[in-house]
């Protein structure tokens, strides 16, 4: 047994519980000092500005899908070190440790609002959510899994992009995700990609960016080069709001920009209109 | 200005030394002179063949970047009897650093896509450095399209540091044209090549590179990240770029052995552009035979296969 398989929801947000109660969080936005278990109530949103802070892949699914429907698929896949590359096992072991997580996506089935659906949900605390072999397999079967059972996937992303540690392994899996996300497309099903902060470089240019509608979190930071590469390459000043999620929206390449707490309901909206009928069995 | 790397440095001093005991051998012979001759040519024999016979990843980088590297639009004309390049994306503009056109192989009618790097200042303005824009990606979608809709193979020349980091190639999406491209590629029914002849910049380069076959020259190199700015993150300095380049692996031999490319085109002794006819004719040998073997397979299995290619790569181990 893997450490996520088939856990329920309720487990996943076990980790908030050995949080130390009363611990103050302040708003890296408005500044405001939170209280953190209001803050984890209020969807990790905060509740002076709506500044929406990280939030762990167990918290969104907690607050995404119908209760005790989660299912976790592919819990058990682990990195190796293909390249030799130093140290990159030891790190890996870390960031597990740190975050209580695997790898830096977690995937699986659910109901959201009743419409079945593959979920996968990276988490940005491991590793800078960076995609090597395990995170485009998982990405990859949970499309595949979504094909074959012909229904929506819905990827939440944020990432610092390709995993360097696994060099060109982490950049085919670019092509690999987007090659079962065209599969998927051809059996006419839909595919909603979530950009949540911050989503940047491989996984923008790869399955981040194609989905039949992508929807964003406020304020995100959305970009293929990192700001400072752009910056650096042109000699420019970067426009205000460079490469966030209202960026994105000014130049039509959002469907929406998606305030947290009302997430769940809208996914629940789009999926009603997207999603096939089923045909009589 | 002929560029001369750093390592070969020695050789290039050998070979003046070389030339300058020649000049005195024409002018009056002795049986001094002829000796040292013949024992300068020895030593610079084996000086180059221990220069050349064991480059580092680092070194062939460089060798890739060598600015008298035989080009895409070098190639097209050395490798192909006949170019007809074509324009634009049909939306924004035209891409400099992606040229591509109609192109005939070996008699054979293809489509030839490409980025195309600059030797100097006024080249680079219009080729910016080989860096492609989200319109250089969007013309090379719809050139495979034509190519499939009139039943052309598509031939795809990589050589890119990276797609262009600009405001611009933001503001139009250019992780959208990447990914588009990778996703479509997938669906395109008609055979598909694409070689890395120089630079393999990331995900620029994988751009055109969602192939049947993936073929590399035998110094170009291929990465998820350049080796300055892997140095950058991971040794906080770029002057790590050499020990960089040897840990992602990205030359041809190394990416022979991981399984993600196909085949290696031999180039001449310390590089491409020490011969761009020898090097030409080597490409054009294995674009001839990689079409040949792709040509008789039917639309269908074509695509199977080239999702199965894709689908492989990566490395990791499943628990229980």
């Amino acid at each position: 047994m893997g450490l996520f398989s088939k856990r329920s929801v309720s487990d996943l947000g076990e980790k908030k519980k050995d949080m130390p109660e009363g611990l103050w969080v302040k708003c890296p936005s408005c500044g405001e000092s939170l209280y953190e278990s209001a803050l984890a109530k209020n969807l990790r949103v905060c509740t002076q500005c709506g500044h929406h802070f990280t939030m762990s892949s167990g918290e969104r699914i907690a607050a995404l899908v119908d209760e005790g429907t989660f299912e976790e698929i592919d819990a058990n896949l682990d990195s190796v070190n293909a390249l030799g590359f130093k140290d990159y096992l030891a790190k890996v072991k870390a960031y597990q440790v740190k975050t209580g997580l695997k790898e830096a996506v977690v995937t699986g089935r659910a109901r959201i609002d009743g419409t079945p659906v593959v979920l996968a949900i990276m988490d940005f605390r491991f590793l800078g959510a960076s995609m090597g072999s395990v995170v485009g397999e998982k990405i990859t079967r949970a499309i595949e899994t979504a094909t074959r059972e012909k229904c929506s996937v819905i990827i939440f992303s944020a990432s610092g992009g390709a995993r360097m540690h696994e060099g060109i392994l982490s950049l085919m899996q670019m092509a690999k995700t987007c090659g079962a996300l065209a599969r998927h497309g051809e059996a006419k099903l839909p595919y909603i990609s979530v950009l949540t902060h911050p989503t940047t470089g491989g996984v923008t240019a790869s399955f981040a960016t194609v989905g039949d509608l992508i929807l964003a979190e406020p304020k995100c930071m959305i970009g293929f080069a990192g700001p400072r590469v752009v910056k650096e390459t042109t000699h420019s000043d970067l426009p205000p709001g460079f490469q966030t999620a209202e960026f994105m929206m000014e130049h039509g390449l959002v469907d929406m920009i998606i305030q947290r707490p009302v997430m769940r309901e809208t996914l629940a909206k789009l999926l009603k209109y997207v999603q096939q009928e089923k045909k009589a069995a | 200005m002929k560029q001369v790397l750093e390592f070969e440095k020695p050789l290039v001093k050998a070979r003046e030394e070389l030339e300058e005991l020649r000049r005195k051998q024409a002018l009056k012979n002795t049986s001094k002179v002829t000796l040292a001759i013949a024992d300068l040519e020895k030593k610079l024999a084996e000086l180059q063949e221990e220069t050349y016979a064991n480059l580092s990843p680092w070194q062939r980088v460089q060798i890739a970047r060598h600015i008298q590297r035989p080009y895409m639009l070098d190639y097209a004309r050395l490798c192909f009897d006949e170019f007809v390049e074509l324009h634009g994306d049909r939306h924004i503009g035209d891409d400099n650093a992606m040229p591509g056109g109609f192109a005939t192989l070996n008699g054979q009618r293809v489509m030839l896509i490409g980025q195309q790097k600059g030797r100097d200042t006024k080249e680079n303005l219009l080729r910016n450095f080989g860096s492609a824009h989200p319109e250089g990606y969007r013309k090379a979608l719809r050139l495979m399209r034509m190519a499939e809709k009139f039943g052309l193979p598509v031939i795809c020349m990589i050589d890119t540091p990276g797609a262009f980091p600009g405001i611009g190639a933001e503001e139009r999406n250019i992780a959208e044209a990447i990914a588009f491209n990778l996703l479509e590629m997938m669906k395109i029914r008609t055979p598909m090549v694409s070689v890395v002849i120089g630079e393999g910049g990331s995900g620029g380069a994988l751009g055109i590179g969602v192939t049947d076959r993936v073929i590399m020259l035998e110094n170009a190199y291929y990465s998820v990240i350049s080796p300055e700015g892997c140095a950058a993150i991971l040794w906080k300095h770029r002057q790590h770029a050499p020990e960089a380049a040897q840990a992602l692996k990205l030359s041809a031999p190394d990416l022979m052995e991981l399984g993600i490319i196909d085949h290696i085109v031999p180039e001449p002794h310390g590089g491409a552009h020490h011969d761009h006819h020898a090097v030409a004719a080597s490409l054009k040998s294995a674009l001839v035979s990689a079409l040949a073997e792709l040509t008789p397979l039917g639309s269908e299995e074509l695509l199977q296969k080239r999702y199965e290619k894709f689908r492989a790569y990566g490395k990791f181990t499943e628990g229980e």
